[in-house]
């Protein structure tokens, strides 16, 4: 792999990286048609592939940028893609959070944090939502209202119910 | 259901990169419900309602949520330097261990077995944001420990703050409308009712309210 191929990916990532507003999934659609259609660097399969691998594993969904970056150009191209997708997000980030909190005495940010909390509910909500009813069935809505109950009232460790759920789906239950 | 208040912080910049990698290291399919359980439950880093109204500024910005949620949490304890170790913490870890399976890949992910766990994470994971949701959904409407209760108000703002939640999940959800389209008009609604409840109580208001360290 070139330098060159590194540099296009990050320029790529860079540019790409303020679109990701309500996290990194909503990028798939747009990293798709970079990698599949524009640049042509891997096949559709590797790429639903490589997102699926970052689904799964541990770790925020946005990794996924970086397991197309490996299959892309290796472990350079994984740096490359990683480093550009976060590098403008987290510093608007950072200059918004500190600018938030030097006005917080201001009423307008006061009702922007605390207006914006029920949206954050619903949008909580509707990822939980969306995430079940990827899979039809009674017996994956059952999993999923079982662990929701478990969360909302216990205080069983989260990595408990998530093996819970990995063993169901190994015995073939869903 | 009280919400626990935020009285710890971290102790020093190893405990912040420590504590983001742990929990990213057992966010499978998603971590925002671990994240939400280990900064309020357990470390108590973040009240109920802290964490919503830092969650809500990382939802609007640009780049993940939830790592913007270590950005700001590593920023508002450590600054520049804290920013960078959570999110380093949230990020270096997964990203070994998922390309490490990465490289593995063409190996298991055909197995019956491995895509069975894979379907059971899933549903589980929905159930965890859900859950989380809920548990969350009890901090609606409270407009800080600096105002005084006025009990009807509390509850016609209860009210209307969960139907701007439904509204949200509604379009959001159910109908996928998309976010750029849904945040703006829903949140600006919020805003503006959200800025009127505030003056209303304003003469309660303290400048130090939000429980910031100075």
């Amino acid at each position: 792999m070139s330098f060159a191929l590194l540099m296009l990916l990050f320029a790529h990532f860079l540019a790409m990286s303020l679109l990701a507003i309500g996290g990194g999934v909503v990028l798939i659609p747009e990293v798709h048609r970079l990698m599949v259609e524009e640049l042509k660097l891997m096949s559709d399969g590797t790429f639903t592939g490589a997102v699926a691998l970052a689904q799964a594993a541990p770790g925020p969904n946005v990794l996924f940028v970086a397991v197309v970056g490996y299959r892309a150009a290796g472990l350079a191209g994984a740096l490359a893609c990683m480093l550009g997708v976060m590098l403008p997000a987290s510093a608007l980030t950072l200059l918004a959070t500190r600018w938030l909190r030097a006005h917080q005495s201001l009423l307008g940010v006061q009702a922007f944090k605390l207006g914006l909390s029920p949206l954050v509910i619903g949008l909580m909500c509707a990822s939980g939502w969306t995430l079940a009813t990827e899979t039809p069935g009674t017996r994956h809505v059952l999993l999923t209202v079982l662990a929701a109950l478990l969360v909302w009232r216990t205080r069983v460790h989260l990595l408990l119910l998530l093996a819970l759920g990995a063993l169901v789906g190994v015995l073939g239950w869903i | 259901m009280s919400a626990p208040e935020s009285s710890a912080r971290p102790r020093s910049k190893r405990e912040l990169f420590l504590t983001f990698a742990k929990l990213a290291l057992q966010g499978f399919g998603g971590v925002l419900a671990i994240v939400q359980r280990v900064l309020c439950e357990e470390k108590r880093w973040l009240s109920r309602s802290e964490f919503v109204e830092t969650l809500a500024v990382a939802q609007v910005l640009p780049g993940p949520n939830v790592c913007n949620v270590s950005l700001m949490v590593g920023d508002r304890f450590f600054g520049l330097g804290g920013a960078a170790v959570a999110l380093a913490g949230m990020l270096v870890a997964p990203a070994i261990v998922v390309l490490a399976l990465a490289s593995l890949e063409a190996q298991f992910t055909s197995e019956p077995a491995l895509q069975g766990a894979l379907r059971g994470i899933a549903a589980t994971t929905a159930g965890l944001v859900l859950g989380t949701a809920i548990k969350l959904a009890s901090t609606l409407g409270q407009l800080g420990t600096a105002h005084a209760a006025h009990a009807r108000r509390d509850h016609l703002r209860r009210a209307v703050s969960a139907l701007l939640a439904v509204s949200t999940f509604v379009a959001v959800g159910w109908l996928r409308l998309p976010l750029l389209w849904v945040l703006p008009l829903l949140g600006l609604v919020s805003w503006a009712y959200a800025l009127r409840e505030l003056r209303r109580a304003t003469p309660q208001l303290r400048p130090e309210q939000n429980g910031t360290p100075p």
